[in-house]
Formats: structure tokens, sequence, C-alpha cells
């Protein structure tokens, strides 16, 4: 067989491996995910599992919950700030800047509060989920809770679980107080807005279903990001681009990037259905 | 016939098609130590996982108390896994929890024990293993050998039926090695479990021993008592048994009696064509006795000695040489024919070997023994076999040198 016919060859199989490459990939994103969700499941149901853990869920809670305060004061002050900023000067064009309150708190309470919540919180916390439970795998650790008759899904897995149920909402909460300050600190305080227009129409338009709204999408996220970034480093021996150091290092990446892929996805998915 | 507590039937097992275990059946009694020995990766650790669960074989059975595990139901696999523990080769140790919280941790989360009794188990646990004091450092914070032992306390810690140990002795200064294993053996004795060791500790390991499985290319080589092993002529397990001789003939650089005669063999049809040869044999007179008085690494020493000063005195011309056995060490030099030739190597080595260390009287300060190193030589021809004219040499042989606790005296070559 010549080069050329060995060509042809190739180009006569091609649409055929590029169908098997999608078949390939598409069982392996379903057996993936199929995977993540009973792997949620096993670690949604063993939190019921007696005794309770509350110590390790407390300690998850300082750890995801409590430690990120600073970060998302932080974020959200300057969030509602810029958004208070950009908001002025948009709405100022149509003469409407008293909406300006009504504006940054829906779009912080709607959207910006869950979502940069959760991103700051991957960030933060869930990176180093992953990077903890994947050198625990890789060190033995798991394994050793596994000779010992120890569940490591119930001890690793299910305290984050209540720890990211309970600190998501709480810190999404707190991003949308210190967000609506920051859009107040430079609306009314900067921009010289009038204070009681801004609270006024902000009460006008802002009601309990955008709250609940929100507070529905950091449940979510929270979950989500639990999630991945346990089941990325529970997970890490399993991976065929890289073991050891390496592999917790990619585990951890990709933690991070599915997070917030799936966190924005998600986003979309719970906003269509809540509009 | 004592039934086996755990059972290997045909086990077989693979990781991405490379056959780690090939068919292998392996019976664990109860109460005993039984330890298996073999080369680096060649599955002990992988036994080891099976027997825990933490594996799941590929082919064959796993039995426990006669029971199929592959058979059981979930309580039943639960139950069983309750009675084993593992002491993992690297330690495994929970590295964000401190040296108490990892021994407590077992009985923390599968007991109903008061946090009082779980501290009354654990300091008794950690004084046993001399490890009081460090409960609130963690694992990075001890050394090594620290490290192993807080592994230790934390698998016995549960009081299990059956432990498992995955080289626990690596990484153990000696005096720290004894220890673990007498802890071993004491605590086997004390509480009955079933032991079954991954070692690398050959011969040292098999004192504490019942029973010994070597593994060798995917398959159980031996199975049985140490005594038995120590019986077999198998060069494998022999190589086992004698690592501490293939240690020293790696470092002395002299070939066994074996590589010495195949060695042979192939020179002599090199030889043939250049006429006969000279076989020299030197033998150091009651090597035990050496061995029993001025210790292992004294005679090992005169041993080396001896090796390094005829290589460097036959290294100009072509040689064969060897140790044919514990206390002679045999070279063959072609195309030396002429008595006064030999006669003079052995006198320029006499001289050599008198003004070496090993034979001034003054190095044995505690404890000296006198003792002689004598050579023979004689004609060699291809016809001959090589244990023949060792024998024709040494009936003819001199003393060399000798060491008198006194002084070193010259022998009758120099």
């Amino acid at each position: 067989m010549t080069w050329r016919d060995s060509h042809s060859f190739e180009n006569s199989h091609s649409p055929l491996q590029a169908l098997a490459w999608v078949g390939r990939n598409t069982v392996q994103l379903i057996r993936e995910m199929g995977a993540v969700f009973l792997f949620f499941l096993q670690g949604l149901l063993l939190i019921f599992q007696l005794p309770f853990q509350i110590r390790k869920s407390l300690q998850q809670v300082y750890f995801i919950g409590v430690k990120s305060i600073f970060v998302i004061l932080l974020v959200g002050i300057f969030t509602g700030m810029v958004l208070g900023l950009q908001g002025y000067y948009t709405l100022v064009k149509f003469g409407s800047e008293g909406v300006l309150g009504g504006m940054v708190a829906l779009s912080i309470i709607r959207e910006l509060g869950p979502v940069l919540t959760a991103i700051m919180i991957i960030g933060r916390a869930g990176s180093a989920m992953a990077a903890e439970i994947g050198i625990m795998r890789i060190s033995e650790q798991i394994d050793a809770l596994v000779t010992m008759d120890i569940n490591p899904i119930r001890y690793l897995f299910s305290p984050r679980i209540v720890a990211s149920v309970i600190s998501f909402p709480l810190l999404t909460a707190l991003f949308n107080v210190i967000g609506i300050i920051g859009g107040y600190i430079s609306g009314v305080l900067l921009l010289g807005v009038n204070s009681g227009i801004f609270f006024s129409r902000m009460e006008n338009l802002v009601n309990i279903h955008d709250i609940m709204g929100g507070f529905y999408k950091a449940l979510g996220f929270g979950l989500i990001v639990v999630t991945i970034c346990c089941y990325q480093g529970f997970y890490v021996h399993t991976r065929r681009e890289g073991f050891g150091a390496k592999g917790v290092s990619l585990a951890t990446t990709s933690a991070v990037v599915l997070s917030c892929v799936f966190v924005l996805i998600t986003d979309y998915v719970l906003t269509s259905f809540l509009l | 016939m004592l039934t086996p507590l755990i059972e290997f039937r045909k086990v077989t097992k693979s990781f991405d098609g490379k056959r780690v275990l090939d068919g292998v059946d392996l019976a664990i009694y109860p109460g005993e130590v039984t330890t298996l020995i073999g080369k680096s990766g060649v599955g002990k650790s992988v036994t080891l996982k099976l027997i825990i669960g933490l594996l799941l074989p590929d082919r064959g059975h796993i039995l426990y108390e006669g029971r199929d595990v592959g058979n059981m139901g979930r309580g039943e696999r639960k139950r069983m896994r309750e009675r084993f523990n593992f002491m993992f080769q690297h330690n495994a140790l929970f590295d964000s929890l401190t040296v108490y919280e990892n021994i407590a941790l077992p009985l923390e989360e599968k007991t109903r024990l008061s946090p009082r009794d779980i501290e009354d188990r654990v300091r008794s646990k950690m004084e046993s293993l001399d490890l009081l004091g460090i409960e609130y450092k963690y694992p990075s914070q001890i050394s090594g050998g620290m490290q192993k032992r807080v592994a230790l306390a934390r698998a016995l810690i549960s009081d299990p039926q059956v432990v498992l140990f995955d080289e626990p002795t690596t990484g153990l200064d000696p005096v720290r090695k004894n220890s673990v294993l007498s802890m071993i053996t004491h605590n086997q004795k004390n509480f009955g479990f079933t032991a079954v060791l991954v070692s690398h500790d050959v011969p040292d390991v098999l004192y504490i021993s019942n029973r010994v499985a070597i593994i060798e290319q995917s398959r159980i080589l031996y199975e049985g008592s140490p005594h038995g092993l120590e019986q077999s002529d198998q060069p494998v397990i022999r190589e086992f048994i004698y690592s501490l001789e293939a240690l020293k003939k790696d470092i002395v650089g002299l070939p066994d009696r074996g590589e010495l005669e195949k060695a042979y063999l192939r020179a002599v049809d090199a030889w043939h064509t250049s006429g006969s040869f000279a076989v020299l044999v030197l033998i150091i007179q009651d090597y035990q006795a050496i061995e029993r008085s001025i210790g292992d690494f004294g005679a090992f020493e005169v041993l080396d000695t001896l090796a390094e000063r005829l290589r460097s005195h036959v290294r100009t011309w072509r040689y064969i040489y060897g140790r044919f056995d514990c206390n002679t060490i045999v070279c063959l030099l072609p195309g030396v024919t002429e008595e006064p030739v030999i006669r003079g190597l052995l006198g320029k080595l006499a001289q050599d070997l008198k003004a070496q260390e090993v034979f001034q009287p003054n190095q044995y300060t505690t404890y000296c023994h006198e003792f002689s190193v004598s050579a023979g030589f004689t004609a060699g021809s291809e016809s001959q076999r090589l244990e023949d004219m060792v024998q024709a040499a040494k009936a003819g042989g001199e003393t060399l040198v000798r060491l008198s606790c006194a002084q070193a005296s010259r022998g009758s070559y120099a």
C-alpha cells in the first residue's frame, strides 16, 4: 500500500473514527456524571447516619464559611461600589438615577451575590477541598479509613455538604448586604443620589421572590461546588493524565474550572425557571 | 487439621495488563505470624490489600473462615472487616490530625467508649510504644521511626483479630527495627491476633514468623515454616535467606563458587591453545572461629583485605578468581607454569598482607584471636575438575601470613 493509498484509507475511515470519538466521549461524560451524582447521593444520605458528625460539620463551616468572610466582604463592597458607579452614569442619561438603589439591590440579590460568592468560595475553599482530599487519596489516608471500617465518603464528604448548605446562603446574604452598602457608598455618598429615594426604590423593586431566588441559587451552587470539588479530590487516583502531585494539581484545576462552569450554567437554568 | 483463617484459591490480579498475582494459593492460619517475602514489586502489598478488601481479585476466591468473601452479604463483609486492621508501608497517618487524634480515631469513630476510656486506652498504647510526650505533635513534626510506631499504635488500638503489616520496619534504625519486630511478636502472643507481614528484613523477620510465603514471578514459590525454608535448595529462596551473604559477596567483589566454576568452564575453551595454567588457593584457617571471636565485621575485613590484595598483585595478568567456599579464595592464572614465578608472587603478597591493618595485633584491643592464612598452588589442566585441582593445591599449602596476638609473624613464603 502506497502512502497515497494509506492516506485515502485513513480518510475513508475518518468520519467513522470521529463518530467513534464522539460516542466514546459522550459515554464517558454520561458515566462520569452518573458517578458524580451517585457520589453526591451517598454523601447526602450518609449525613443522616447516626451518630451525627456535628463537630466535623462545624469545623467545615468554620473553614468554608467563617474563613471566607473577609474575601466576601472585600469582593462584595467593591462589586456594589462599581455597580453603583456604572449604574449611576447609565441611569443619569435617562434621568432615572433615582432607581439606582433598586437596580443595585436587584442585580446583587438576584445574580451577582450568589454567583460571585460561589466563585469566591470555589477559589478559596473549593480548591483547598480538592487538594486536601486528593493528597489524602495519594498518601493512602483514604485507604486507611477504609481499613478502619470508616466510610470515607461519610467522614470526608458529608460534613462538607452540611457546611456548604449552611455557609453558601449565609455568605451570599452577607455579600448582598455589603454589596448594597457598596452601592450606597458610591451612589449616595460619592455621587449625591438622594438617600431616601435610594432605599425607597430598593424597597419598591425588591420583593421576597427575588430574595428567595437568590437563596435557592446559593443553595444549589453550594451543593454543586462541594460535590465537584470533593469528587475531583476523592477520585484523583483514577485520572489517566497524571498521578501523585501532578494528579492532585490537575484535580484542583479541574475542580475550580468545572465548578465555575457549572455554577454559571446552573445560574442560567435556575434564572430561567425563577423568572 | 487446622482450618485456615484466610485462604487464597487460584487468585489472579492484574494491573493495566500486567499480571501481578497468577493463580495464587495461600493459607493463613489463626493465631500465627505469616510473613510474605519477595522482591520489590512482586505483589506482596497487593496480596495484603486483597485480604482486607481494598482490592478485588480478577479471578479466584478469597475465603475467610471458609466463607467466600465474594459471596458474603454487606453485613457479613462489614463484620469481617471490623476484625481487621492494617498498617501501611508509608504509615498513612492523617497529617491534619495530631498523634493522639490519629491513634484515637478508630475508637472515636467505631466505638461508643467515653472520651475518658478512649484517652486511657490511647495513653496506655502510647506508653507501651514509647510515644508519650508527642501527643500534640503532627505526623510531619516527628521522625520517620516515630511515625512508624504511631501507625503501629493505631493499627493495634482497636484490638483487631487480624493485623496486616505492610513493611512495618522499613526505614527504621536497627534498634527500632528490633523493637518493632519484638513488639509485634509480644503483642501477637499477648492478644493472640493473626498477623500477616510483608517484609524485606530477612532473616530477622523469620525469627518472629510461624509461616513464610515467598512470592516470585506472580506465584507462591514457597509456603511453609521458616525451618523448611532453610532446608530449601532453590536458588531464589537461598538468595533471600542468604541476602546478607550476597551483600558481602557484592562488597568483596568475589564471584561465588557457582560463578567461578562457570567462568572456569567458559575460559577452558579460550585457554586450550595457550597451554596450562596455575591454580592458586588462599585459605583463611579457622574462619568460623575468627567470626566468633573478633566478630562478623572483623572476619569480613580479613576476607575483603585478602581478596583486594590478591587482585592488586595479579591485575596485570589474565586471571579468574572467586570464593570457592566460605574461607577459600581460588585464583586461576593461565600461562603461568613456573613454580618460582608463583612463589615470587606469594612472597610479595605475604609481605603486603603483613603490612595490612587486619594483621596488626594492636588493632584488636579488646578481643584478639590468632589466625593464619595459608596458600597453596598446583599446575592445572583442562581435563581436570576444578574441585580436584583445588584439593591438590590445598594439600600442598603453606602458611602465608599469621596474626599473633603478641605480634604478626611472617610465614614461610616470605
